[in-house]
């Protein structure tokens, strides 16, 4: 009945709220190319005015992060706190700072 | 009904009986996607339908309402172009329909935006913009269907023979176009068809397909002469509005 | 819509995996953290997922049939509007589980093949025909009353892209409900012919309904696995109670009669006491012998293979039009 490579390949949908905001991951559509992932993306994401822009790649194309290397990815930012305005103290008559 | 009613209840009517041709796929497209997009067809198509049979009862001013007019006339009295009664077929019979009417849609729509009439103007900005997306969507398949497989283009060759004999009626001109069109409330249809055939060729092309030959055209379904199928459409869709008089839903 | 898992499957058999992994993915679980699909899992975990969201979105996808079969004979404009993008948010729901379920590595491809062999379950729900546009408002009324029931717990699911998909779901369907019983009181309201409609689309519905929530909690298996996962966040019993005791006042409000003699408010629980679930019906139908089940299968598989020159001719088209391209460079 099906094989796998006869699938239409997957996408990876990226929908902008409104002006101003960057897209966001919304979800995935399957589609043979990549005019018909933006209208499936369109037909499926955005039937209640969800979104102004629409950004749709093939979710082969992703590289990620390897869960397994999270702790020296992310947890070496974590004592860097003078990277943070509340990092300072500075006098509360002290204005536009 | 005066002219500018009757041009109201055409639009109204063709919106209506694509609207309910494309609802019949809803759970059944070939894929779930498609399933979405061909859903999102007819509802713009019903929500079309639905504020021409309104403006066509306002303006005929016999105190029917949208229902009313959908859902209690018989095939003589509907004014939908034959195109859109056509059944479904295949996939590619219902883009062939859909890719054909879209087209008319778009460059109808654009023109009605002008009308005098403001109330025809705001409904034509609002659904020229649903249309146009329509006429691309259909297009895209045309294109993939044509230069797809060998199968796939024997169906849309086969969907397109199906349907082009009811192109012509699509810009016939008859009395209440003429009148509204005078009226300044209409669109002179006769005058889109260049620009239509300008679009198909361009889409047919990009399709590897040739264009249908000319043939003799089927008419009559403004006065009323329609196709066997859309009295199997009607008693489908007017069943429990027929079948429980006086009831409201 | 929604189905509890109604497999009554075998508890998941023990794989060698690693404790310490194991005490980890567990720890996480329990402190109510997202797993992603590229965290390490137990192998169970897994695959039970794969399962209940795979069962899940068949049953978004059979549901639409059912509803369906009225979107042509919708009595009014405004009917067959609200229906047809009711069963349109299903195929998108549907999607969206799909969607989630192939995050773990299976396709949709694999999946659907599953169900139209049989091999996977869906909601016994829609194994039950619709015969009247009554059937249209209970089922929006009752069963995706049910579905939110069972949803809304699981949008703070364990597996992040579940979660994610359940708390888009649940959005879309607040409408779903509301819409159905605006049908029921209309109808109830209506002329007699009406009423005798919803009242009987009333009695036909309620008991598949209950049975949506899935067996008794001393015959399902996976019940205490799946709550520590956070697959699952309150038992197929609460959630049935939970139904009943907001639904009778419901039916009760348009002055339709609950078709249970044993319905009676118990001032010491707080809740309705109800009568028993016909179980062995609810079996007969999991496993296929629903009353319709043979149309719907049917028609699913009428609809994939029907479809599938056009999926090809895509797909075909799109290589063809990239091997030009690339030829032209």
């Amino acid at each position: 009945m099906s094989d796998a490579s006869k699938e239409w390949p997957l996408w990876e949908v990226f929908l902008r709220g409104k002006g101003g905001l960057s897209h966001r991951h919304v979800g995935s559509v399957h589609a043979a190319d990549a005019k018909m992932a933006v209208e499936h993306a369109r037909d499926t994401y955005t039937r209640r005015m969800e979104g102004v822009s629409l950004w749709v790649l093939p979710s082969a194309a992703i590289t990620a992060s390897d869960p397994g290397d999270a702790a020296a990815l992310f947890e070496p930012a974590e004592d860097k706190v003078y990277r943070h305005p509340t990092f300072y103290k500075i006098p509360d008559g002290i204005t536009h700072i | 009904m005066d002219a500018i009613a009757t041009y109201a209840l055409r639009l109204g009517d063709d919106s209506l009986i694509l609207g309910q041709r494309l609802g019949e796929w809803c759970g059944h497209a070939p894929a779930l996607e498609v399933d979405l997009s061909l859903a999102n067809v007819a509802l713009d198509q019903v929500g079309q339908a639905t504020h021409f049979l309104a403006l066509a009862g306002e303006i005929e001013g016999k105190g029917r309402d949208g229902d009313k007019l959908a859902f209690h006339r018989d095939v003589m009295d509907f004014t939908n172009c034959l195109l859109v009664e056509q059944p479904n077929g295949d996939f590619a019979q219902t883009i062939a329909r859909q890719f054909l009417f879209s087209h008319y849609q778009e460059l109808l729509f654009a023109a009605l935006m002008a009308s005098k009439d403001a109330r025809f103007a705001a409904i034509a900005a609002k659904a020229v913009k649903e249309v146009t997306y329509h006429a691309t969507l259909a297009s895209d398949w045309v294109v993939r269907l044509g230069d797809g497989t060998e199968e796939s283009r024997a169906r849309m060759v086969e969907g397109l023979e199906w349907m082009w004999r009811f192109a012509d009626e699509l810009f016939a001109m008859d009395d209440v176009d003429a009148a509204a069109f005078a009226a300044g409330v209409g669109v002179d249809k006769a005058a889109l068809r260049e620009p239509w055939d300008q679009r198909i060729d361009a889409v047919l092309a990009d399709a590897t397909l040739e264009r249908p030959a000319a043939r003799r055209p089927v008419l009559g379904g403004r006065s009323g002469r329609h196709s066997e199928h859309l009295g199997h459409l009607l008693s489908d869709m007017q069943f429990l509005q027929r079948a429980y008089p006086g009831a409201t839903w | 819509m929604h189905t509890t898992d109604m497999s009554g499957n075998k508890k998941a058999e023990a794989v060698a995996e690693d404790p310490a992994k194991v005490a980890a993915f567990e720890r996480r679980v329990a402190n109510d953290e997202f797993i992603e699909p590229k965290d390490w899992m137990p192998e169970a975990y897994r695959r039970t997922l794969v399962r209940q969201m795979s069962q899940h979105a068949h049953s978004e996808i059979v549901g639409m049939l059912p509803e369906g079969n009225w979107i042509s004979r919708a009595p009014s404009l405004r009917r067959k509007a609200i229906l047809l993008a009711k069963v349109q948010d299903e195929a998108g729901h549907g999607l969206y589980l799909y969607s989630a379920a192939e995050t773990l590595g299976t396709s949709r491809d694999e999946m659907t093949e599953a169900l139209l062999s049989g091999k996977a379950k869906y909601s016994t729900i829609f194994n039950y025909p619709t015969l009247t546009w009554a059937d249209i408002g209970a089922i929006g009324w009752l069963v995706d009353g049910a579905a939110i029931m069972n949803q809304v717990p699981l949008q703070r699911t364990s597996y992040g892209p579940y979660a994610r998909a359940m708390v888009r779901i649940c959005k879309e369907e607040s409408f779903h409900q509301r819409q159905g019983y605006e049908i029921m009181m209309h109808l109830a309201a209506g002329t007699e012919a009406q009423q005798r409609m919803a009242q009987d689309a009333l009695n036909r519905w309620w008991w598949p309904s209950l049975m949506m929530f899935g067996p008794p909690d001393d015959k399902s298996p996976n019940t205490e696995q799946s709550m520590r996962w956070r697959i699952k966040r309150d038992t197929n019993d609460e959630l049935r109670q939970k139904f009943v005791d907001i639904t009778v006042p419901q039916a009760e409000a348009i002055g339709l009669t609950v078709p249970d003699p044993a319905l009676k408010w118990n001032e010491a629980r707080g809740a309705y006491d109800f009568g028993d679930v016909d179980w062995e019906e609810f079996y007969a139908v999991v496993k296929g012998e629903g009353p319709v089940a043979k149309e719907r299968m049917q028609a699913r598989v009428k609809a994939w293979d029907d479809g599938a020159w056009v999926r090809d001719a895509a797909r075909v088209h799109a290589e063809k039009r990239a091997a030009a391209k690339l030829a032209a460079e």
